[in-house]
């Protein structure tokens, strides 16, 4: 699961000292293949020049960014968030809202995105940290849902009508065209940062905490493991690009209302990508957004699928967890103990 | 002291689970916890690393008042403790899950450091040869050394064993009642809790007997072996009884043959 221990930390809460653990990173095969088939993959409608082609790619590379976040609370520190897309959600709410009422530039939307999404995790992790299990799971999906009525109800949000964005909006950034290759390359950059982190506090004594948190709480307590405070920097963590990539996604958009932005069923997709890649793998949520992408664009397309995407959806969870509950990549690594380097 | 316990009472609902137990331990002393089953062993374990807070009473250690602490505080002062029933981090490999005892123990280690301990200590519990399996893949005997590695990992001042010995077979036994003793004598001081009574009453200083939580008896192995308050309480089960006894007898014989050769 960990290729080496090979940092030293120089103390403190976190214990994430970053050059040293980029030194390290840099070595490793395999994160220094997922970062390039991402960027492959990233450049390719680039160099082609295709919109079309932009946008599944953007949706994939919306997909690990998602996946990838809530990676980190759901394969590292062991906590189900069934209610992860409230993050999104939020961010993309604050992002708008302050392009729309503001005028502010996308770079603050979206900072201001991230800060509001870490903000509530902070907040939120406070009252339901504690919960154990399946009520951890419970509480964010009523999280989400309320946070979906509040501000389908909240008037300076817009209400239910949401918020819309002129398209002048977009001249800024050198017309609509412009702008969509820009947050493009905005969104794989991001992605690329998250896969990054992700492998960061992998290798990290950081890391290490929440995956004994996972294995078993109690005795990682035992041993000097002060969880709490673990588990709340992995839910700020996890909460933090999503909110930026929600201001973004929303911002190509030009307009958020209050059920797209707090879909259940994006919350319910994102755990099946994850689970479905390799949970608690780095590799994982990258490969599970493009397979689970793909299947995705299959079912959408096929008359007998289209309106029961999400019970699809909901039956390959139930496989996944029942006959390969650590994923593909996870299986692969339990199999063939020499890919591991390989496969992070 | 590096220990006292003061009037420590534990309830849960209805049940009274420890009365009033005190006792101290001195820096460096083995001190047995011996007792029926259900006499509240545990417990007292769990209101000592601050598993949960005692309903009554104060625990010190190393001159703090640690009642009602939590377990990571209490880690973090130097306390480390096995449990009766191994909780070992399933997915992670062995040396793992030793040195998250050395990250997070009192002595707060970085990785590589804590990577290097953690190899040290898999040597001294004979587990080295194991340090990249997962510790799922290890049998029942192991996972009780691996505790106990993840437990050393941290290089605690106070060591809480519960029942280390439960399981082997009398080579083992010897085995791991040596490795304790070496424990001791690297400067931890160790509260153990055991079923084995020749074994207990072998490598202890002091010994504090606990029955239905109440503390009954204190004393040296022998002063509790001759305890007759001792032998009623375990008059309950006869096996316990019996070996107690023989144990006394042993004990007199035992003892003069060592002061003879000279320990």
């Amino acid at each position: 699961m960990k290729d080496q221990p090979n940092t030293t930390s120089a103390g403190g809460a976190l214990a994430l000292p970053v050059p040293a653990l980029i030194a390290n990173a840099w070595r490793n095969p395999g994160l220094l293949l997922t970062l390039g088939l991402m960027v492959v993959v990233g450049l390719w409608p680039v160099v082609t020049r295709q919109e079309a082609l932009r946008e599944t790619i953007f949706t994939i590379m919306l997909s690990v960014a998602l996946a990838s976040s809530l990676n980190i609370m759901l394969g590292y520190t062991g906590y189900i968030n069934f209610g992860n897309v409230v993050f999104f959600g939020l961010g993309g709410y604050v992002g708008m809202y302050l392009l729309g009422t503001y005028g502010a530039s996308l770079w603050v939307a979206m900072l201001a995105g991230g800060v509001a999404s870490g903000l509530l995790a902070l907040l939120l992790g406070k009252a339901i940290l504690r919960l154990r299990g399946s009520y951890f799971a419970l509480a964010t999906l009523g999280v989400s849902e309320v946070m979906r009525t509040f501000i389908g109800n909240f008037s300076p949000f817009g209400g239910p009508t949401g918020i819309s964005l002129n398209f002048r909006v977009f001249a800024a950034y050198g017309g609509a065209k412009q702008a969509l290759w820009l947050t493009y390359y905005v969104l794989v950059g991001l992605a690329l940062l998250v896969v990054g982190v992700s492998y960061l506090i992998k290798i990290s004594k950081f890391g290490l905490g929440l995956m004994a948190n996972r294995e078993d709480e109690d005795a990682a307590e035992v041993m000097g493991v002060i969880t709490p405070n673990a588990k709340t920097w992995a839910y700020i963590a996890s909460a933090i690009v999503p909110g930026m990539v929600g201001a973004l996604v929303f911002f190509r958009k030009t307009v958020i209302e209050p059920d797209p932005a707090f879909d259940l069923q994006s919350s319910i997709e994102t755990l099946v990508t994850v689970m479905l890649g390799g949970r608690g793998t780095v590799l994982g949520p990258v490969l599970g957004a493009a397979g689970y992408q793909g299947l995705r664009g299959f079912l959408m397309t096929n008359p007998f699928f289209q309106n029961i995407q999400l019970s699809v959806a909901g039956v390959l969870l139930l496989l996944i967890v029942l006959f390969i509950p650590l994923g593909a990549v996870g299986w692969l690594r339990a199999r063939f103990l020499r890919l591991r380097r390989l496969l992070p | 002291m590096i220990l006292q316990a003061r009037d420590v009472s534990k309830t849960f609902g209805g049940l009274q689970a420890l009365s009033k137990v005190s006792f101290e331990v001195p820096q460096g002393q083995i001190l047995g916890l011996i007792g029926p089953n259900g006499a509240g062993k545990t417990t007292l374990f769990n209101c000592l690393n601050g598993v949960y807070p005692p309903t009554e009473g104060r625990v010190t250690f190393r001159g703090q008042d640690i009642t009602g602490k939590k377990p990571y505080d209490v880690a973090r002062m130097g306390m480390a403790r096995t449990h009766q029933i191994v909780r070992p981090l399933n997915e992670l490999t062995v040396r793992e899950n030793v040195m998250v005892g050395a990250c997070y123990g009192h002595e707060r280690h970085g990785l590589r450091e804590a990577a290097r301990i953690a190899d040290e200590v898999l040597e001294f519990v004979g587990l080295g040869e194991r340090a990249d399996q997962l510790a799922s893949s290890l049998n029942v005997a192991q996972k009780k050394r691996l505790e106990m590695a993840r437990a050393l990992g941290a290089r605690p001042i106070l060591l809480l064993l519960d029942e280390v010995l439960a399981g082997l077979n009398a080579s083992e036994v010897g085995g791991m009642v040596e490795t304790v003793r070496k424990i001791r004598d690297q400067g931890v001081t160790i509260i153990m809790i055991e079923h084995l009574m020749h074994a207990l009453m072998n490598v202890s200083d002091y010994v504090i007997v606990l029955d239905y939580g109440r503390l009954i008896a204190s004393g040296t192995p022998a002063e509790v072996t001759n305890d007759p308050k001792v032998i009623e309480a375990y008059l309950g089960d006869p096996k316990m009884a019996e070996s107690l006894m023989e144990e006394s007898r042993e004990e007199s014989g035992v003892r003069s043959q060592e002061s003879e050769v000279g320990k």
